[in-house]
């Protein structure tokens, strides 16, 4: 759309078109003619694998509205039905579940590549914003139509994740019970989503026409980062971008079908096929994988900040994540556009995959489960065998005074003996204690909490069983790093990615020799060969 | 037609006039936009049909003690929890425990209407105070948890045998379902 259009109707329908809508001539000046970077790589063909994937998951999403019932008592049973009676169901329905998944592939690899190359700075910033905006209507279209299926997951999930609007101070329940449409997960809330999963793909399609006036108006970026500054920077669309999107999409469909035939519902969880019950929680509830590097900052806060509840913290953390993308713009201050060229901010941003992948991971594994510990479990249980058992109360004359009270009967006792026991409550507490008799104790050492616990009770049992009329016990949890630790770790950095390194390397860091032009690098030295 | 002074047919001041019932205009136009995009917001809050099923009746008498039973209140499971005389002891012992939300085991018995309860009946409203998963009963010995009441599988809270919050995210109690006796054995729910 920039410059002069180069388009020449030939025939004399054409001509007559061109003079009152001109269609062909936008088409030719867009997609054909259009100039891009002629030192493009492979990375650049993303775009056009999007937009195949949002005409994908429109077309499939239609055939399956024709056959679907938004209604709790019909819903599941209808998408099996689609899968298994409705002609070539079998083939749609796949398409579009497996089809979310490539999307979302197909965005991440896209939104890295633009960090990467720093398609987002200046004149870009619209071009990255829009982008950003897309992939926010992607997660919700997602999340909307995760929850149609209707299975176990679809209903736990859609209850999660309106609990986390809930979580919003004030307006939160309210705007809960407006999503839900009641107070809890129903009928009404299958039926609108059932209506919004349908409405938002268009939108998305509205926003990508943006999306792609921006990218039409500022220019394409590449792989050096730098402006095209005359006709040799350039080759025309057709046939040099056309052919390589060509080329790259067909590479991907064959990912693409490798799923939809062979393992259609390897991206998917088990849970999802057992019919949505809402008073029974499966025992763990997931995100589709491309939400868990999300689901896992989220979780990350188990501490209180201040003022704000470790609930509402996660849930503050988890859209800053996506947020701080919008501003991302800003926040680099380097004028080195590609990282190619950047060799701390490089190194970094290849933390910062390796970082995104960790936390996905995370998402999906148990918070509590420990990845390492710093020594043994270990624990002691003492018991008196033999001697004389005194039972003597402890009294206070008001409740305030009785912690008080307490303390003095149990530091009067340990004067007396070792093995003692306080069951401490104002309204009658108990002090027990074993006089004489030998001290017995037994130490077991673990690999793992449960493992503890178990050898623990046992040796209580044994201890019980030998006449003990109570039992001491000392526990040794040592240090676990558990999945919730690595998330925090991780989370950070996500943060400091964005917010510390991107402003401050771009002020500190010495960027290499950026090449004058785009043609010098890729025709400079054919030049020379010739 | 014939004299065009449109300006100084009012006087000096006919531009702030025009302001007027530009600013007149607008502000219609803004109150008729809110006034027509409201029942379009609304809609979607709870319908008339689904606020009704907001009242559950549930009889107790079938539930043995140690047994609980989920009655569904406005689409929501709801525990009705027959306590033994272990758990009422370990719960109004834990009144003075260490709380993240404190609460005496009394006042989570109480009906809606202030009355006092029984302490053998506990209704809680089962969905956990994080993000809503309903949680497993850790009564059962089949279940983890270390506070005998219940414990979410989805992010680890644990609760005591009086609901309350004792470990994990939850940052509150389970919520006490409003509920009444009608009688002996039964309860009504909202």
């Amino acid at each position: 759309m920039s410059g002069h259009s180069t388009y020449e109707p030939k025939s004399g329908f054409t001509r007559w078109l061109d003079k009152r809508l001109p269609i062909v001539r936008l088409t030719h000046d867009s997609f054909v003619a259009y100039p891009t970077p002629r030192n493009l790589n492979y990375w650049w063909t993303f775009g056009a694998i999007l937009s195949l994937c949002l005409v994908v998951q429109i077309v499939t999403g239609i055939v399956l509205a024709m056959h679907y019932v938004p209604h709790v008592d019909h819903a599941f049973d209808s998408v099996q039905r689609i899968k298994r009676d409705v002609p070539f169901g079998w083939l749609i329905q796949p398409i579009h579940a497996v089809g979310a998944s490539m999307f979302f592939l197909a965005v991440y690899i896209h939104m890295f590549r633009g960090l990467y190359y720093g398609s987002y700075k200046a004149p870009r910033e619209v071009l990255w914003i829009l982008g950003c905006l897309i992939y926010a209507l992607m997660v919700a279209t997602g999340f909307l139509g995760y929850t149609l299926p209707w299975g176990q997951m679809s209903f736990w999930g859609a209850t999660v994740i309106t609990s986390i609007l809930g979580a919003i101070p004030f307006v939160g329940e309210p705007i809960q019970t407006w999503i839900a449409g009641g107070a809890a997960i129903d009928q009404p809330t299958l039926n609108r989503f059932f209506s919004l999963h349908y409405l938002l793909p268009f939108v998305i399609a509205g926003v990508v026409v943006l999306h792609i006036w921006a990218l039409h108006e500022v220019g394409q970026n590449n792989p050096a980062g730098i402006e095209v500054k005359s006709k040799a920077d350039t080759v025309p669309f057709t046939p040099h971008a056309t052919m390589k999107d060509l080329f790259a999409t067909s590479i991907f469909l064959i990912l693409f079908a490798v799923f939809v035939f062979y393992m259609p519902d390897a991206l998917g969880h088990a849970d999802n096929y057992i019919r949505a019950n809402p008073v029974q929680t499966p025992p763990e509830i997931v995100p589709e994988w491309y939400l868990l590097p999300f689901y896992a900052i989220l979780r990350a806060f188990d501490f209180n900040i201040g003022p704000i509840d470790s609930r509402t913290a996660g849930v503050i953390a988890m859209f800053a994540s996506i947020g701080v993308l919008f501003v991302l713009p800003w926040l680099d201050t380097s004028s080195v556009r590609s990282m190619r060229y950047r060799p701390a901010a490089r190194q970094f941003f290849l933390i910062f995959v390796v970082v995104s992948c960790v936390l996905g991971w995370c998402g999906g594994q148990s918070p509590g489960r420990v990845l390492t510990q710093a020594g043994d479990y270990s624990g002691t249980v003492r018991w008196a065998e033999g001697g004389q058992l005194i039972e003597q109360p402890i009294a206070a004359a008001s409740e305030a005074e009785y912690p008080a009270a307490s303390r003095a009967a149990v530091s009067a006792m340990r004067e007396r003996t070792e093995m003692l026991l306080a069951n401490n409550s104002p309204e009658g507490g108990v002090l027990r204690a074993v006089i004489g008799g030998t001290p017995r104790s037994l130490e077991v050492r673990a690999d793992t909490r449960e493992e503890l616990d178990e050898k623990m009770s046992e040796a209580k049992r044994g201890a019980f069983s030998q006449g003990a009329p109570f039992i001491l016990v000392d526990k040794n949890i040592p240090f676990e790093f558990t999945v919730t630790r690595l998330s925090q770790l991780m989370t950070a950095y996500y943060f400091f990615f964005f917010l510390v390194l991107l402003p401050l390397l771009g002020l500190i860091e010495k960027p290499n020799r950026v090449p004058d032009t785009i043609a010098k690098p890729v025709t400079g030295q054919a030049q020379g060969a010739s | 037609m014939a004299e065009a002074k449109p300006a100084d047919a009012h006087g000096a001041d006919g531009e702030t006039r025009r302001d007027f019932i530009f600013i007149a205009a607008g502000s219609v136009a803004a109150v008729g936009a809110t006034a027509t995009a409201w029942p379009f917001i609304d809609q979607m809050n709870p319908a008339a049909d689904t606020r009704a099923l907001a009242v559950t009746e549930v009889d107790l008498s079938a539930i043995e003690v140690g047994q609980q039973v989920k009655a569904i209140w406005q689409g929501k499971p709801v525990f009705v929890r027959h306590r033994t005389a272990a758990e009422i002891a370990a719960a109004q012992r834990d009144d003075y425990a260490s709380l993240k939300d404190p609460e005496k085991d009394a006042d989570r018995i109480k009906q809606a209407d202030g009355e006092p309860g029984k302490a053998e009946w506990l209704i809680l409203q089962a969905n956990c105070t994080h993000l809503g998963c309903v949680p497993l009963p850790s009564f059962d010995p089949a279940y983890k948890g270390q506070f005998g009441g219940w414990f979410c599988p989805c992010h680890g809270s644990d609760f005591d045998t009086s609901g309350r919050i004792r470990g994990g995210p939850a940052p509150i109690n389970l919520r006490v379902a409003p509920f009444v006796y009608l009688n002996d054995t039964t309860i009504r729910i909202g």
